[in-house]
């Protein structure tokens, strides 16, 4: 497949892929009101790979799940090209934190079951390309408690994709991952990307990490939760780990650090 | 339910994790599942002396047979009675199936149910202890006043016995709510159905399990009881009839079978635990 000319097709069809608008969520508890997401509006491009970063309780998860159609708005709304979210969509497909495989599931299963969920059959080619892609063929029959943490999480890959998503979305995928796995998983996500032009909404609490995949960083600052800037990054593909330890990478990761230590004073 | 996950973000943190997988479960029933072949055969010796040495012991001492027989008196009655015990034995494993698939169906059923509503959870749970702690048996004598001598009233104690075994570990094990699993499955379009199917009940399996094998070992005590309590057939009544004719080996070839029994239950739901529960172990 040729993946640039992939993307670029998909690039001139303009239009944005997801729209944000005015998006805001309260959550009412018994200490009282918690403004999660306050006005929140975003432009996600077709075959883009967007970041959203930003501190812990910012409001980057309830903003994933409301675009994954997993909860509703207290106002505003998502849509996905004309059509607007409220419920989950067979084009959109979410990865989690620490894999969230089945445990009662060896992988083969774990991976069918997005197929056995909308009642069709797994797609056995498309598998196991995929898993092949991801180093993960000839496991098919381990439960997860059988793999390591970065396995895991490539399988998880492998689900999400398996059902030909045309967005991906990653709510602190690699996280709970040693820096060297997660080093490994950056730049096979980058790849996938690479080749399969997928929209991929990716949230992270890393700079570095944000720096390293993204098109452009969305920052977001807390209390209430909201778009504090746009970043576009214009490093060159693919870029390989060792970008990370260059002096322009490094300022950059300053200049975004600066960027949310001015806000919060 | 829907409107109370809708709501709630999982931490997926690893302390979330920690307060699902419930240990217990089946994995304190699994201690020594890998005998080696060596292991079996000592223990296979070990029954082996204990039979034969009761032989011996018993013979030496001159132990009368009315308080003690010989196992090997014990294997002859077990032989020559069998003609006579066996349709006893089918009328206790009737009673015990029947009235456990009936008692674990509807405890299966509730805990599902209950374990959805906070509430009205909050409401049941005690009355249900009270049913697991109140012992069955003693309302038998009621139950055959209303019922008769037949196999009913025993049926309806085994399954009151068994019931709410099953209900309370189910609960349980329903109560181990992953909202990232279940988000999981959501966000691919599963369906209310789809998430009890394919999350709720592989997650509750440990304890269901758990819950299915106290339920019948209970049951098969009740099934007992309430045979020797009253009515003309089952194992208990023959407890009874072989007691008060002091036909001791008779007495126990009952007894064995009724080990038997419970030995059974007690490998298959570890066996069916092993093969569909153990995930988390
Ligand atoms: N179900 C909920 N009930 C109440 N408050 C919540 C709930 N989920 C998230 N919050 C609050 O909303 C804010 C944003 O949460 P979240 O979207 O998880 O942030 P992030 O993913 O950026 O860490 C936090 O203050 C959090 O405590
Ligand atoms: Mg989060």
């Amino acid at each position: 497949m040729n993946a640039s000319t992939d993307r670029e097709s998909r690039n001139s069809t303009a239009g944005p892929k997801m729209t944000i608008s005015g998006a805001s969520k309260r959550y009412d508890t018994r200490s009282g009101t918690v403004h999660a997401l306050d006005r929140v509006s975003l432009e996600v491009r077709d075959g883009e790979f967007l970041c959203i970063l930003g501190p812990s309780g910012c409001g980057k998860s309830t903003l994933l799940w409301s675009m994954a159609g997993l909860h509703g708005l207290s106002s505003g709304e998502i849509r996905l090209g004309p059509s607007k979210i409220e419920a989950p969509h067979p084009e959109i497909a979410m990865i989690f934190q620490e894999a969230n495989l089945l445990p009662w599931r060896n992988l083969e299963s774990n991976i069918a079951l997005p197929f056995e969920l909308k009642r069709t059959k797994p797609d056995r080619a498309r598998i196991s390309r995929l898993l092949q892609r991801v180093g993960l063929a000839g496991f098919e029959s381990k439960y997860p408690r059988e793999l390591s943490g970065g396995m895991q999480q490539r399988a998880s890959i492998v689900r999400g994709l398996a059902v030909d998503p045309s967005v991906l979305l990653m709510d602190e995928p690699f996280g709970a991952l040693d820096a060297f796995t997660r080093d490994e998983m950056n730049l096979l996500i980058q790849e996938i990307w690479m080749e399969t032009g997928k929209t991929i909404i990716f949230i992270t609490h890393s700079i570095a990490e944000a720096l390293f995949l993204a098109d452009r960083i969305v920052v977001m600052s807390a209390r209430p939760g909201r778009i504090q800037e746009i970043v576009e990054v214009d490093l060159p593909r693919p870029r390989p780990i060792s970008v990370q330890s260059t002096p322009e990478f490094i300022a950059r990761v300053n200049d975004i650090k600066d960027m949310i230590d001015h806000r919060k004073v | 339910m829907d409107t109370q996950l809708r709501d709630q973000i999982p931490t997926f943190g690893a302390k979330q994790g920690a307060d699902i997988s419930l240990s217990g479960g089946l994995s304190s029933l699994s201690s020594g599942s890998n005998r080696t072949a060596f292991e079996t055969l000592v223990i296979i010796l070990v029954a082996v002396v204990i039979i034969g040495g009761a032989e011996l012991l018993i013979a030496l001492f001159e132990v009368p047979q009315y308080i003690l027989p010989r196992p090997s008196l014990i294997a002859a009655a077990l032989v020559s009675e069998w003609k006579f015990i066996w349709p006893h034995l089918l009328v206790t494993l009737y009673e015990l199936l029947v009235g456990f698939t009936i008692g674990a169906s509807i405890g299966f059923l509730l805990a599902a149910v209950i374990t959805q509503f906070p509430f009205v959870e909050k409401i049941v749970t005690p009355y249900i202890l009270l049913l697991v702690t109140t012992p069955m048996l003693a309302l038998v004598p009621l139950l055959i006043l209303r019922f008769g001598f037949g196999s009913e009233p025993r049926i309806i104690a085994v399954a009151l016995a068994s019931g709410p075994m099953v209900m309370i570990n189910s609960a349980t094990g329903f109560r181990r709510v992953d909202l990232a699993k279940i988000a999981l499955a959501r966000s691919f379009g599963a369906s209310t159905l789809q998430i009890f199917t394919k999350i709720r009940i592989p997650m509750a399996m440990p304890m269901i399990i758990v819950g299915l094998m106290v339920g019948s070992i209970f049951g098969l005590l009740t099934t007992v009881g309430a045979e020797m309590v009253g009515g003309a057939e089952g194992l208990g009544n023959r407890l009874n009839y072989y007691s008060s004719m002091i036909r001791m080996p008779q007495f126990f070839a009952v007894i064995t079978l009724l080990a038997t029994i419970g030995i059974s239950i007690y490998v298959f739901f570890f066996w069916v635990g092993k093969r569909w529960g153990s995930w988390d172990a």
